[in-house]
């Protein structure tokens, strides 16, 4: 069955709300009254925009709908994510089963549950030590270059071999590639520069190997300098600009909520599943996953043609209403375990575990420590970033 | 109840190892998945259950019996 659409599809990205927390209400909305639709991109082209959790799992779970950025169709959300994908290597996230399986599964044991619990302690210190260290330098301070950004910024670089001290020159080129309002020649500019530092590395690796991720892709002996430095630009650039917006994010969400926050408080032990209520109501992954479909589908009463394009709506999906109760109200009890947060399907978070435990200690830690923690500016003046790939503040001024 | 698990389909995410870790483990070499208890309690059925509902690859089949 087919139903009627209206006249004009929606202009993708729409607007946030109100609510700086909550998906555009627009998803909200197309959720409810039409969770298969289709929106007009930034070139004008159009492609489907599915919003509820169960279509989400869905498309994403099934894989003829392709992650192939090559493939006609395929819907990129600005210029520079077309420009990047069409002129490098694709990295996996970009890649289909069996291609995709073989490089995933080089990495996945480092990022499986077993390793990343053993990192707790150390990941702990790190912790300890940027809190440290911003307290030193009193209040007020900006709680994401202070400890947001540093923990996982420095965790990755431990665990991919990577030398701390050029965190800076990684940073800087990073947030080039995930705005969305950088030009192409600034989108190529960061990407060759990081994928250059990273191919250097690699082949110092070659000569003087380490335990790390980097180096043991190297040793490996499968891939070329030039696909370990994908793989690694990937794993470097996800590795941090994620867990680094969760972390200040979900600070902001529980000091705009002091009845959770005090619950936290209560109760230590609550944090792992608060954590996963924050990654469901957070759902800072926000532009929607590509998927291109390679034969025709029927998803939510909706034919989907070979070669048009999909975004899989995370953040309206872990919003939907049939899943979660009360969905727009944090409840750091709740059992939340079925979001989407960290994607669904066989390219759904490698580092999750990893992520998991970062986030769980960095707002543990952050909340046990400082107890006056509160914001040094007013609410109205944070700057939410609307304007990146992966949502969250800009910056986050607190005292304590 | 008894679960199967296809270690082709397993992209090693570990949903499964956090849902029940009496019943899941994954391969120290490549992190995919390792049933540990093909037949497992009655009071592990619900997370079980859940394991497989998240399992984003869909690799894990409960036979309910």
């Amino acid at each position: 069955m087919t139903t009627a659409h209206p006249v004009e599809p929606l202009s993708f990205p729409a607007p946030r709300g109100a609510c700086p927390f909550a998906p555009p209400p627009a998803y909200e909305q197309a959720r409810r009254e039409q969770p298969v639709s289709r929106v007009t991109l930034w070139d004008g082209s159009q492609c489907w925009m599915v919003t509820r959790h169960a279509e989400v799992r869905t498309v994403l779970r099934d894989q003829r709908f392709s992650s192939d950025a090559s493939l006609p169709g395929f819907p990129f959300v600005t210029d520079g994510r077309r420009a990047l994908a069409n002129e490098t290597i694709s990295n996996l996230i970009r890649l289909d089963d069996p291609e995709h399986a073989r490089l995933r599964r080089m990495l996945t044991a480092d990022f499986m549950i077993k390793k990343t619990e053993v990192l707790r302690p150390r990941i702990q210190r790190i912790v300890d030590d940027f809190l440290d260290r911003m307290v030193a330098h009193g209040a007020p301070a900006d709680l994401v270059t202070e400890y947001a950004l540093p923990i996982p910024s420095l965790v990755i670089c431990l665990l991919l071999g990577v030398d701390y001290v050029d965190h800076a020159y990684f940073q800087e080129r990073s947030r080039v590639m995930l705005h969305n309002h950088s030009t192409v020649d600034q989108i190529r500019q960061a990407r060759d520069e990081l994928t250059d530092y990273l191919q250097q590395l690699a082949e110092r690796k070659r000569r003087e190997p380490d335990d790390g991720i980097i180096s043991r892709l190297v040793a490996r002996g499968e891939l070329g300098d030039d696909e370990v430095a994908t793989m690694g630009l990937l794993l470097l650039v996800a590795g941090h600009e994620t867990t680094a917006n969760m972390t200040s994010l979900s600070a902001l969400a529980l000091l705009r909520d002091p009845a959770q926050l005090a619950r936290l408080r209560a109760e230590p032990a609550l944090v792992k599943t608060a954590v996963e209520e924050l990654l469901r109501f957070l759902s800072i992954v926000h532009s929607g996953l590509p998927r291109v479909a390679t034969e025709d589908m029927v998803v939510g009463g909706e034919t989907i043609r070979a070669g048009e394009g999909v975004l899989c709506m995370i953040s309206a999906a872990n919003r939907d209403e049939e899943v979660f109760a009360t969905a727009d109200q944090l409840d750091l009890a709740r059992e939340s375990r079925r979001h989407v947060a960290f994607g669904f399907g066989v390219h759904q978070c490698l580092g999750q575990p990893l992520a998991r435990v970062e986030l769980q200690i960095a707002v543990e830690t952050l909340f046990r420590r400082l107890p006056g923690l509160q914001l040094a500016i007013p609410y109205e003046d944070i700057r939410f970033r609307t304007d990146m790939a992966i949502y969250g503040v800009h910056e986050l001024p607190v005292t304590w | 109840m008894r679960v199967s698990v296809d270690t082709h389909r397993c992209c090693g995410s570990g949903q499964c190892v956090l849902a029940v870790p009496e019943v899941f483990d994954q391969r120290e070499e490549d992190g995919i998945v390792r049933l540990l208890d093909h037949r497992p309690p009655a009071e592990l059925h619900a997370d079980v259950r859940t394991a497989a509902t998240v399992c984003p690859s869909g690799a894990i089949e409960v036979h309910e019996a």
